[in-house]
């Protein structure tokens, strides 16, 4: 019975509804008052019925309940014989919640968009080579599992065959795809492009990085900043308090009328709804857009931030270092002098040298059929070696002054302004003359300027660089990007020092870093940015914001996305105290009945829904440009 | 002492969390509730001697609300 009434609650609010009209119609043609006030009175019965359950099962095991009030209020007002109103206030009680729980479910579509990506099965390979579909939460560590194209990978784990394009925007919110092959991680959520992989099961079921955001987010939609447990505290204090009001009116003045109305009206609900439904959808929106920003709180606290301070390496540059630029002198063309040098530091185990390698390999040197016949590593200075016959020397300056090899004004000038741009300069020579300088830098992130400026468009006063590395790269990367103060050649606990400094000035500071040994910078700042790159354990529970794909734009977005969500909650409130304030004056003024206050209060809850709704579809880069924010 | 997650249908008012909280942190055994809102999941944590999962389950159910699932570790 209680769950029949329940599962037809909708069914019941429409009856009650038509009910209503009929009663209306009745009393309109003023013909058979008796007829109109039994279809009103069957209305409030038929609507009473699913609020006073719940009102019933609450009280059964001594807890209080809106529906209770509710419930009073309707049966008071029966009593009263005021048919019309008591009709009117459950079908607006019920109707209400109806519409909000359909406006709420969009507030949480983010989220929910996201669930609906997790991976509901598996290709398990069996070791004679047979495959088997299985249920996601029945592979095991260890498991060899098959994707195949326009599959979705089930569990974390790492390519042992096969290579393919993946599309990781469950992880990173970032749907180019990304091309993968063997010994490369991979993630549960994300989806297979094109190609073929095997991988081998590492992480499983709620340990993946998958279930990890997720449960984070719902924690983080459900965490409360410090006006939510304001505003709770206000209305756990509100409800009682009028209840209490309605009672001593009902004892002193017996006006039941006026007893019940204050019933209607005890419990804030825009107040107690509207804070945490602009939290959902601001999270939701980050979520989607790969922030993870870790509750309300955060969101408060992001919102305020003025300062922005950077770690240099991994964080405003890629982190990997690359050949930017293979300047040639001689008659050999660039790759060749590429492929001579590389052959050379194959056996170095400098990251230069490595990254040299690398760039050959990958502009597709074939460096087997070059032939190494000694090679030499000076530290702190380059390489010598003899590659196919040709005496190679690749290095620094003073590599070149040992061997007595000539760099002319022209290649002199050349290397000082690649410096200038933040370059490592290394110089090749081929028996004894200088044939190339290659070029080496750690890039600075495609989108890193365009998100430092948006940030200061919005509020931003000062931002501030922090590296271990040395000054001179540290001002190329500050003077490219605009950084109005960097600091170079700094200690993990220097950093630290740094940033509550700062904090001391009064400054509100968000540290980024790459979240492994920026980790106590991070955790100093008011608030902890880490690059995750597919969100690595220590980044996410570390930082208070993570961006998923490492990409600055994130960043931006996450910025901009808190001040419009704070000025959205701020609104909710505005908007949720103002309704509390009408509703208790015009109580008190005898403006305000049972129906209409009703009334206000289910529209008002509405209305914030609404608002919070606003935040669904905010795009940071397209409100800067004043566009609108459709998708 | 066990976790219990159950998944709810979807909540639509906060009162409805401090009724879910208050009444499974009244039964005997249970050392932990935490309600989500916007997840619409209760998280449980409890005394496997004291209470099974079904008995929470119930308790959730009684007040109205339906469990769609319920996972225990």
């Amino acid at each position: 019975m209680m769950k029949a009434i329940n599962r037809y609650t909708n069914k019941l609010t429409l009856l009650s509804g038509m009910l209503i009209a009929v009663g209306f119609i009745l009393m309109v043609m003023q013909q058979q008052v008796g007829w109109s006030n039994g279809f009103l009175i069957a209305a409030t019965v038929i609507g009473v019925a699913p609020v006073a359950m719940k009102a019933w099962q609450a009280v059964r095991l001594r807890t209080f309940s809106i529906e209770l009030l509710v419930t009073f209020a309707v049966v008071g007002a029966l009593f009263i014989r005021e048919y019309v109103e008591s009709s009117i206030v459950t079908f607006l009680f019920l109707f209400g919640a109806y519409l909000e729980n359909r406006t709420l479910q969009k507030t949480r579509s983010s989220l929910k968009q996201l669930i609906d990506m997790a991976p509901q099965e598996a290709l398990l390979l069996h070791e004679d080579g047979s495959r088997k579909l299985i249920g996601v939460e029945d592979v095991k560590v260890g498991d060899q599992i098959v994707v195949l194209p326009g599959g979705k990978i089930p569990v974390d784990g790492v390519i042992v065959k096969g290579r393919a394009s993946i599309n990781e925007a469950a992880v990173t919110g970032e749907s180019v795809p990304v091309y993968k092959s063997d010994g490369d991680r991979v993630f549960s959520g994300t989806i297979l492009d094109t190609g073929y992989i095997e991988l081998i099961a590492e992480r499983v079921g709620d340990d993946t990085t998958f279930a990890k955001i997720i449960e984070l987010i719902e924690e983080a939609q459900d965490s409360q900043s410090k006006t939510e447990r304001f505003l709770d505290r206000f209305s756990s204090y509100y409800t009682p308090a009028v209840t209490l009001l309605a009672i001593l009116v009902y004892i002193l003045k017996s006006d039941l009328h006026l007893a019940i109305t204050f019933l209607v009206i005890a419990c804030p609900g825009a107040l107690v709804i509207g804070a945490p439904v602009s939290n959902v959808a601001g999270i939701g929106n980050g979520a989607k857009n790969g922030v993870l920003i870790k509750g309300g709180e955060v969101m408060e606290r992001l919102a305020k931030v003025d300062t922005l301070v950077f770690d240099k390496t991994g964080t405003l540059t890629k982190g990997k270092p690359e050949v930017t630029d293979v300047h040639t002198f001689g008659a050999k063309t660039a790759i060749e002098v590429l492929a001579y040098v590389a052959k050379a530091e194959t056996v170095s185990e400098h990251h230069l040298g490595q990254t040299i390698v690398k760039t050959a390999v990958n502009r597709g040197v074939d460096l087997s059929s070059y032939q190494l016949t000694d090679s030499e590593a000076i530290k702190g200075h380059g390489i010598v070696a003899t590659v196919n016959k040709h005496h190679i020397v690749a290095g620094n300056r003073k590599l070149m002054d040992a061997r007595q090899i000539d760099i002319d004004a022209h290649a002199g000038q050349y290397a000082i302004s690649r410096e200038l741009l933040g370059n490592t300069a290394v110089f090749v020579a081929m028996n004894g003359v200088l044939e190339a300088i290659i070029s080496i830098a750690d890039q600075i992130r495609d989108d890193a300027h365009e998100a430092l400026a948006m940030m200061r468009a919005n509020g931003v006063k000062r931002i501030i660089m922090h590296t271990g590395d040395n000054r001179h790269t540290a001002k190329a990367v500050a003077n490219q990007l605009g950084i109005d103060e960097f600091y170079a050649e700094l200690l993990p606990s220097d950093k630290v020092a740094y940033v509550n400094k700062l904090k001391e000035e009064g400054a509100i500071v968000a540290m980024a870093g790459d979240g492994v040994n920026d980790a106590p910078a991070i955790a100093a700042a008011n608030i902890g940015i880490a690059m995750g790159e597919g969100g690595t354990d220590i980044s996410m529970e570390t930082a208070d914001v993570v961006l998923m794909a490492d990409k600055f734009s994130q960043y931006a977005h996450a910025y901009v996305l808190s001040k419009k969500a704070i000025r959205n909650m701020r609104q909710n409130i505005a908007i949720a105290l103002a309704v509390v304030v009408i509703l208790l004056v015009g109580v008190l003024g005898g403006h305000v009945h049972l129906a209409s206050g009703m009334f206000i209060h289910e529209g008002s809850v509405l209305v914030v829904i609404l608002n919070a709704m606003r935040l669904i579809s905010f795009k940071a880069s397209k409100s800067r440009r004043g566009t609108s924010h459709n998708r | 002492m066990k976790k219990a997650v159950m998944q709810l249908e979807a909540l639509t008012c906060p009162s409805c969390i401090k009724k879910i909280e208050g009444a499974l942190s009244k039964m005997s055994g249970v050392d932990d509730v935490k309600c989500l809102f916007n997840a619409s999941k209760a998280k449980v944590d409890f005394d496997d001697s004291k209470v099974t999962a079904d008995q929470l389950k119930e308790t959730v159910e009684k007040l109205g609300y339906e469990v769609l699932t319920i996972k225990t570790n």
